[in-house]
């Protein structure tokens, strides 16, 4: 395929995909002339550069992400972990007990209270913190000095940046039996309160934690979607009779719908995955009954109960959930039109 | 057509041509300014945002700043500064537990984000020409570790068979790779006008060169944001550090304030300081915090500018 060829094929397709394009992109100068047909070996010795390049990164995904999904064979077993320090002898000489693990998990009522926090949380999160960043983003948009912009950015952004520990901390100084509300109150004879320790509104006090620290950064994704609607369309509605109201009904968030579905997408995939760090850190003060979720479900059955292969059963019963999630998330996103998290 | 990108791509600049950085800009002709009650309402809510942000910040830092006279007195956390001290910053500095962890945070940041950024160049750089052998493989190899995880405990399995337990090894390699910045970083690497690359080969430049004197420099603002995110993560990590070392010395900082915040300790070392002088259990904890949130907050609005180029591109795009 020829330069020319190339360029006719794709019109200004910014910054290619790669896995659409067609094999002679003239970014490589060797291979337009002769797309498909270099043999292996020369092939080989042209990239070889590159592909050696890829081998750290490959190496530590493969041993830290690949390698563990055999672990998974504990959940099958009774793995005892004092036969040996080294987990792969102690694997071989565990004994098998078939889908024993998975009986005792789905029978276990502390699991499926764990699954209903996680969706109660789930759904929390989606009603209460999904349209912030949006609605933020408007705003965000409408203050037209870019200074003013700027500075207004820099702080919203900020959380994003704390550590849970931080965040955390933070609302327990605020919200918390020795926070600064309920001193305050105190001191002026009303009866004080401790947020963080009540089950009652502890998936509140959890999704507002969310809010504080990403619903600012979260904004960033409908920002940039913002800038890049076409200005024209505003001054053609308004042209035609559209108010303020209906050029946001009719051009910015029809604008906005592929940026929202993809994000959607993104979340419900990941619901069986709610702030597990987050939860983890208040797990204590407030009781597993109302933080109890999924993963730390896992972490407190596995590592402090050192259940291994029951918790090791659990995770394998959330991952095979997770991964029928996103990719049934995805297929929906492609059915309605959308762009997913990967094209098909 | 590259009118119409260009101006797509940057609006405002064409829209709103910035006479000083602190003035209004024109509204186009079209658009009704708006209404007195509108624009107070949008200040009032903006306003309130962004003190819900610095207020409880501003609790904090005025807290660590105070003595024990003053924390007595107001009973608790101190909103309005009075006699500022440093006290709980020097016990913290001079050596001791959270001394020590600060160094430990730093040193592991450092480290870490050296190394993830290396990694991860190197391997963007390496799949950022399509077609290239394997390019396929190696790519979908990496996105499949963005749908789904090997699970907690196999992992926990894992990295005690490597024997990385109780080493700060444990709190980089796990993870150190992060799918996503990578295809972030080969997604501008992929924006490097070919001419010029194809200029320095014929020029005789391998593609470490290529790499280091046209890519990398073009992408510094890509660079920038993938390192922010990088150490941001290390320096907030505490999970790693809890599961997978025993040594309460080894410990970071977050761990650390941890351990100060939620169960309400004081730090090894300073229990003689905190009951002898003047100085608060409380204003320490505060100063612990302030350590653990500066580096963050004065580090992150420097790149702030760039941040959309970090979150958006090469994420989606396969």
């Amino acid at each position: 395929m020829s330069t020319l060829d190339t360029k006719t094929a794709e019109p200004a397709a910014p910054a290619a995909t790669g896995r659409r394009t067609p094999r002679g992109r003239r970014r490589h100068p060797r291979r337009s002339r002769t797309a498909g047909h270099v043999p292996f070996g020369r092939r080989l010795r042209r990239d070889r550069t590159l592909i050696l390049m890829t081998v750290p990164a490959l190496v530590l995904v493969v041993v830290f992400n690949y390698v563990p999904i055999l672990g998974n064979v504990v959940a099958f077993q009774d793995y005892d972990p004092y036969i040996s320090t080294n987990g792969v002898t102690a694997m071989l000489q565990s004994p098998w007990v078939g889908l024993a693990q998975f009986e005792r998990v789905l029978s276990d009522p502390g699991f499926w209270h764990a699954v209903e926090n996680t969706l109660v949380l789930f759904l929390l999160q989606l009603v209460l913190f999904f349209p912030v960043p949006v609605a933020l983003a408007l705003l965000v948009n409408s203050v037209l000095r870019p200074r003013v912009r700027a500075v207004v950015q820099a702080i919203l952004y900020l959380p994003h940046f704390f550590s849970w520990v931080l965040v955390i901390t933070v609302f327990q100084q605020i919200l918390g039996g020795a926070g600064i509300i309920a001193q305050t109150l105190r001191q002026h004879g009303h009866e004080g309160f401790d947020l963080m320790t009540d089950p009652a509104v502890f998936k509140f006090l959890v999704t507002a934690e969310g809010v504080w620290k990403d619903a600012g950064w979260g904004v960033i994704v409908f920002l940039a979607a913002l800038a890049a609607v076409n200005q024209d369309l505003y001054e053609a509605a308004a042209m035609d009779g559209a108010g303020r109201w209906r050029r946001m009904w009719h051009v910015t968030l029809p604008a906005l719908r592929p940026v929202i579905a993809l994000l959607l997408v993104l979340r419900v995939g990941d619901a069986l995955t709610v702030g597990f760090e987050q939860l983890l850190l208040q797990r204590d003060a407030v009781g597993p009954g109302a933080a109890e979720v999924l993963d730390t479900f896992v972490w407190w059955t596995g590592l402090r109960s050192q259940d291994f292969s029951y918790a090791a059963a659990a995770g394998l019963v959330k991952g095979v959930v997770g991964l029928v999630l996103v990719l049934s998330a995805n297929k929906t996103a492609h059915l309605m039109g959308e762009q997913g998290v990967y094209r098909k | 057509m590259t009118q119409s990108l260009e101006a797509n791509r940057r609006p405002q600049a064409t829209r709103r041509p910035a006479r000083s950085r602190w003035a209004a800009p024109a509204r186009p002709v079209w658009e009704e300014p708006p209404g007195r009650a509108g624009l107070a309402a949008k200040g009032a809510v903006l306003v309130l945002a962004c003190l819900a942000v610095l207020v409880p910040l501003w609790i904090v830092v005025v807290t660590s700043l105070s003595s024990k006279k003053t924390i007595t007195e107001t009973g608790g956390l101190v909103v309005v500064p009075r006699d500022i001290t440093f006290i709980a910053y020097q016990e913290l500095l001079s050596g001791g537990q959270v001394t020590r962890a600060a160094v430990v945070s730093v040193l592991v940041t450092l480290t870490g984000t050296v190394f993830s950024m290396a990694v991860s160049i190197l391997c963007a750089y390496g799949l950022s020409r399509p077609g290239s052998l394997g390019h396929r493989f190696i790519l979908l190899t990496l996105m499949a570790t963005m749908f789904f995880g090997a699970g907690l405990i196999p992992t926990y399995l894992l990295v005690q068979t490597l024997g990385l337990t109780d080493t700060y090894l444990a709190l980089i390699l796990p993870s150190a790779v992060s799918v996503f910045n990578i295809l972030v970083l080969r997604g501008f690497f992929m924006g490097v006008s070919p001419e010029l690359v194809d200029s320095a080969r014929i020029d005789g430049a391998g593609d470490l060169r290529i790499l280091w004197q046209i890519v990398m420099p073009l992408s510094r603002a890509v660079i920038a944001v993938i390192t922010l995110f990088y150490a941001v993560g290390y320096w907030s990590a505490w999970f790693n550090a809890s599961i997978y070392l025993s040594d309460q010395n080894m410990m970071p900082l977050q761990n650390v304030l941890i351990q100060l915040a939620q169960k309400q300790e004081i730090p090894v070392g300073l229990g003689q300081a905190v009951k002898a002088g003047n100085l608060s259990g409380l204003a320490v904890q505060m100063a612990v915090m302030v350590l653990a949130l500066l580096p963050v907050a004065v580090l992150s609005p420097l790149v702030q500018k760039h941040f959309r180029k970090g979150m958006l591109t090469g994420a989606v795009k396969g």
